[in-house]
């Protein structure tokens, strides 16, 4: 028999499911309503709700709290853990405190440099990287042990996920690097802003080569642009998201008020273009402080909940 | 030859030489002082090496990891610029970017840079590289 998945988004994907995964934007509050609100505008719509960890590294509404609250109201969450603000000891103490509170999908990154945030004088960590990040985890996971060796009492049942970038250099890596990060532990994956369809396909097809057809479930990465300007504002200043200049361009055409409404558009185009795709499980919206367009592109492509599963 | 297959001889002419040494004398004061002055005096100079005394320059190209702003080991982050340039150090080549691209110039150790490397152990900072390597072995 094989075992119960641990999650519903673990189920979704093992089950090969549409899936759709979104990011909520943590609010800078000291009240539980705003992340739940914002939560609520994205939950009719995705299976799972990805938790960021202070990223862009500017402090944020805690990850693990962020989590409960989610859980609270009956929302799973993917909770993100970086390398950036905690040492080896922290991980271990967090991921098993939030396995407590119920978190199951643990989402492994390296996190963004601290000079790109906004305390740039801040210490960075990187005691692990994205990889022995998720060995460390996956070490509590199948062995129920820290990695000094001390026993858990049991084992958590835990649904790794990693981020896999194929839109910057070196691009002959990116899909090894996925196929590391399996091996390391990760079940599940989820691409950096997909903006770049030829890329995307370069990229899935070396990954479908090495794995012979038969990747770990990739969900892409995809987010509304609010305006050219804004998007020129991410090539330049967020780093390892590329926009290609055609597609500023198609934004540029419209006048000022209209390009919202055209960045949307464009996204949907993507989404409609990668979502049958051989080898792509699922799309992971981002919409930065814009939760409310989340469901004008997963209607628009097809992909509402009674829909996407017939 | 290019650079990167004579440091990938040397390496594997350096394995071969202390592969005998080490297990008789690793333990000796002297002979730790001698080879960390020695990786001190060689590879900072060549690969600006931080002595975190777990060297696996031939599993990346025979570019150092530590180099890195962030010390990853198994890889580059996803904040590469399109340029091939790091995130936080606009200017530097990514050192993945490199390590990615030496390392397919390799012979013998083209494919170690899909291994998993494991996490630093701090507590080795500033030992020999290679009695800590050859010693782990022999003792394993």
């Amino acid at each position: 028999m094989t075992p119960k998945p641990v999650s519903d988004l673990a189920r979704r994907l093992e089950h090969g499911l549409f899936t759709v995964t979104a990011e909520v934007t943590l609010p800078d509050s000291i009240e539980k309503k705003a992340l739940v609100e914002r939560a609520q505008m994205l939950e009719p719509y995705c299976d799972a709700i990805n938790i960021t960890d202070s990223t862009g590294a500017v402090p944020h509404f805690s990850n693990i709290a962020a989590a409960s609250i989610l859980i609270e109201n009956d929302i799973e969450p993917i909770i993100q853990f970086s390398c950036r603000d905690r040492n080896r000891i922290a991980v271990q103490a967090d991921v098993i405190g939030a396995y407590a509170i119920g978190v199951r999908n643990i989402f492994c990154v390296t996190g963004d440099g601290v000079q790109t945030g906004d305390h740039p004088e801040a210490k960075p960590v990187f005691d692990l990287d994205s990889v022995t990040l998720l060995t460390t985890i996956n070490h509590l996971k199948t062995r129920g042990k820290f990695l000094s060796g001390r026993e858990l009492d049991d084992k958590p049942n835990l649904y790794l996920g990693a981020a896999v970038n194929p839109f910057v250099p070196p691009f002959e890596e990116r899909a090894l690097r996925l196929l590391k990060k399996h091996k390391a532990g990760a079940s599940f994956f989820q691409t950096q802003y997909c903006f770049d369809i030829e890329r995307f396909k370069s990229f899935l097809d070396r990954l479908l080569g090495l794995t012979k057809g038969a990747p770990p479930p990739l969900l892409v990465g995809v987010g509304p642009l609010r305006s050219a300007r804004f998007a020129r504002w991410l090539r330049e200043n967020v780093p390892g998201i590329d926009v290609p200049e055609h597609v500023i361009e198609k934004i540029e055409k419209y006048p000022r008020k209209e390009q919202q409404k055209a960045g949307v558009e464009a996204c949907i185009e993507i989404v409609d273009a990668v979502k049958t795709l051989t080898g792509v499980a699922g799309i992971h919206v981002m919409a930065y402080n814009w939760e409310a367009s989340v469901s004008e592109i997963v209607k628009a492509t097809g992909l509402s909940k009674p829909e996407r599963d017939n | 030859m290019n650079k990167i297959r004579a440091f990938e001889s040397t390496y594997l002419f350096c394995l071969k030489i202390l592969s005998g040494i080490i297990p008789v004398l690793g333990n000796k004061r002297p002979f730790m002082w001698f080879m960390v002055t020695s990786e001190k005096a060689l590879k900072k100079p060549l690969f600006g090496c931080q002595m975190c005394g777990q060297c696996i320059l031939h599993s990346t190209g025979m570019v150092c990891p530590m180099g890195c702003p962030k010390t990853l080991r198994n890889g580059p982050c996803g904040g590469v610029r399109s340029n091939g340039n790091c995130e936080i150090k606009p200017d530097m080549k990514c050192v993945w970017v490199r390590a990615w691209d030496n390392s397919t110039q390799m012979a013998v150790f083209s494919d170690s840079i899909k291994e998993i490397q494991p996490q630093l152990d701090h507590s080795l900072s500033g030992t020999s590289a290679w009695i800590n390597d050859i010693g782990k072995k022999n003792d394993s």
